[in-house]
């Protein structure tokens, strides 16, 4: 045992290992683990079903309206039924104008997507706190795995976790009755996990470095109540932006979860995928991605020991 | 004269500006010795241990271990030393052989080395038995055996134990001495360790430093301490509620006389002579001896001696620091 330790590794070592280390308390854990695949189905199944705002349009509404209308003289069955054609056709136009897709729940369904991967790695800055008061994170720290790995090994297994739950909700959502747009084609798919994979590093990343010096398991949870609504809301995940008051789309012009959601919808819901928007979604999404996560590795160089 | 392994100048910490945890503390250690860091709860014990192991920055001074300076060379420090923390840090969800293996990946130890590793070192802390067992189930004893597994899974040459037997039974304990010690002699490896308890530091370090408020007091073997108090230590206790203390000092081979909670802790020479003295002089007055008793200098008398306190409520206070400890770990589950 009086030789020197040998193996001077790369500097990336022990990435995968720490990674492990937080999935297999999500896998090895099957209540967590089924808990985890439950709650997306709660979710889509209540607000994509309950809030459903193409039902509002829907022919009982119609028949209602119909019935209080009382013209002089009364339509004739034919007018009547072109009547409901046009109401048809409105409700068709709205819905599309408004949602770029008639059926508010594959909207809806998409932007929950976004939605899950946000609330998932809301998660992350807490494990920061809790490996800090358990002394797991001094150990590491004594260890020659570098700080950047420490931090990113936990971004990385929040990003794993998110997009597995991401991909759930796609097939939920498929079960549910979520129509995939005209132009989707399988491969989309792939740059549906792509987009997800940048967002979910920036979010995680963006969470940690919040709570990279926190000692209180309070602050994390704090942090996740303060920013997950405003940045869900403030966005084009349940509604589109444009119907939203002018300074509300200006915060959700700055939303990384916008440009997000909107890639998304291009791929897998639009009638139409417009390239260019989806490259500057891209480009957006990728730089706040970037830039989140080196300020994480920045601070965590600086705040991870005292 | 033997390598110099840890050499520490002037090492400082304060905290938020104000408090001075550890307060310029000059110390080295030689190559294959136990060296100890004696004292009570927030002495700096565990502040100088973690500038030393480099996931604390010292705020003045500098040390360094094996050669390589803490602060600029802190990935060569990390990389030949190996920790055994105060807490228990090992993953609750992961078994005691996982643990080992994710330590031996935190050093960047290819798997096959570490698995051998890892078979070799559970049987050293004897759980073998239990590898496959979540750390969860383990006992008190069994983490810090796995905490010391997981510490030597890179082969340091340095090994620093935070508080080895912190809470720990009697048993456990004993058994804790028998693997440093075993690790001193057969794979000459030097230990760095902190403790609260006299008697660790006196059957288990080659030399110990006696540290205080952030500052070493004393430096030296425990023999040698022990000696340099020069004679026996007598106990006395009176029925009647004066103080007698100058009255004891006056007797012939007396050194020294503090009073102490209604006892007087005397200093003497030669004990078994002088104790009659003093009883001869006491009764003269009138006084009734209520208590004596004749004591060869423990590393206590050293510590009261250099400190001017006992180190007895300092245990107190650990135990009950251990205890709420556990607690909290049951409440964690």
């Amino acid at each position: 045992m009086s030789e020197l330790n040998e193996h001077r590794a790369g500097k990336l070592h022990g990435i995968w290992a720490l990674t492990n280390r937080e999935l297999k308390k999500w896998y090895k854990a099957p209540v967590i683990f089924t808990l985890s695949i439950i709650q997306p189905i709660l979710w889509m199944g209540l607000l994509g079903k309950a809030m459903n705002i193409g039902a509002i349009f829907s022919s009982g509404s119609l028949d209602k309206l119909m019935s209080n209308l009382v013209l002089t003289p009364p339509l004739t069955s034919t007018q009547t039924q072109q009547l409901g054609v046009f109401f048809q056709g409105l409700q068709t136009s709205i819905m599309q104008n408004t949602f770029n897709t008639t059926d508010y729940f594959s909207f809806m369904a998409v932007g929950m997507i976004a939605f899950t991967a946000l609330f998932t790695t809301a998660f992350s800055g807490m494990s920061v706190v809790w490996d800090r008061r358990l002394g797991f994170l001094n150990k590491a720290l004594s260890t020659p795995v570098s700080r950047g790995v420490i931090v990113f090994s936990k971004v990385l297994s929040a990003t794993l976790r998110s997009m597995f739950q991401a991909g759930i909700i796609i097939v939920i959502a498929l079960a549910f009755g979520l129509q995939f747009g005209a132009s989707f084609s399988p491969l989309f798919i792939l740059g549906v996990f792509a987009i997800l994979f940048l967002i979910c590093v920036g979010l995680s990343s963006m969470f940690i470095a919040i709570t990279i010096r926190s000692t209180r398991i309070e602050t994390p949870m704090a942090v996740m109540n303060l920013i997950t609504l405003p940045l869900m809301f403030a966005s084009n995940a349940f509604f589109p932006t444009n119907i939203m008051p002018s300074w509300l789309q200006t915060v959700a012009q700055v939303n990384p979860m916008t440009y997000t959601t909107d890639a998304l919808r291009q791929f897998l819901i639009n009638s139409t995928t417009d390239f260019a928007q989806v490259a500057r979604d891209f480009a957006y999404v990728g730089i706040f991605a970037v830039v989140v996560a080196t300020i994480g590795i920045v601070l965590s160089w600086r705040y991870l020991s005292k | 004269m033997s390598e110099e392994v840890i050499k520490a100048e002037g090492l400082t910490k304060i905290f938020n500006h104000n408090l001075t945890a550890v307060d310029h503390v000059n110390f080295s250690v030689k190559h294959g010795e136990v060296f100890g860091f004696l004292g009570p709860n927030g002495a700096g014990k565990t502040t100088t241990i973690n500038m030393l192991i480099t996931i604390l920055k010292p705020t003045e001074g500098k040390a360094s271990v094996l050669g390589f300076d803490i602060a600029k060379q802190d990935s060569d420090v990390r990389n030949v030393i190996g920790v055994v923390p105060q807490e228990y840090t090992a993953d609750e969800d992961l078994t005691g052989l996982e643990n080992i293996l994710l330590c031996a990946d935190m050093y960047g130890i290819p798997r096959k080395t570490a698995k051998e590793r890892a078979e070799d070192l559970l049987k050293l802390v004897e759980l073998t038995d239990f590898k496959d067992k979540r750390v969860q189930t383990f006992s008190g004893g069994m983490r810090r055996r796995l905490e010391l597994a997981c510490g030597l899974i890179n082969r340091p040459k340095i090994l620093f134990l935070d508080e080895p037997t912190l809470g720990l039974d009697v048993q456990t304990r004993t058994a804790t001495w028998s693997y440093i010690r075993t690790l001193k002699k057969e794979y000459g490896m030097t230990l760095f360790m902190t403790t609260h308890y006299l008697e660790e530091a006196d059957n288990l370090c080659d030399r110990i430093a006696i540290i205080d408020h952030g500052k070493i007091i004393v430096v030296g073997a425990p023999e040698d301490l022990k000696r340099s108090l020069g004679g026996d230590v007598i106990t006395l206790g009176i029925k009647e509620d004066v103080d007698v203390t100058e009255l004891v000092r006056k007797v012939e081979h007396v050194k020294d006389v503090k009073k102490e909670d209604g006892t007087y802790r005397i200093k003497a020479e030669e004990g078994e002579v002088t104790a009659p003295l003093i009883i001869e002089a006491l009764r003269k007055k009138g006084y009734t001896v209520t208590k004596l008793s004749l004591t060869e200098p423990t590393l206590n008398e050293v510590y009261l001696e250099f400190t001017g306190r006992s180190l007895r409520d300092a245990e107190e206070s650990r135990e009950a620091f251990a205890s709420q400890r556990i607690t909290m770990m049951r409440a964690r589950r």
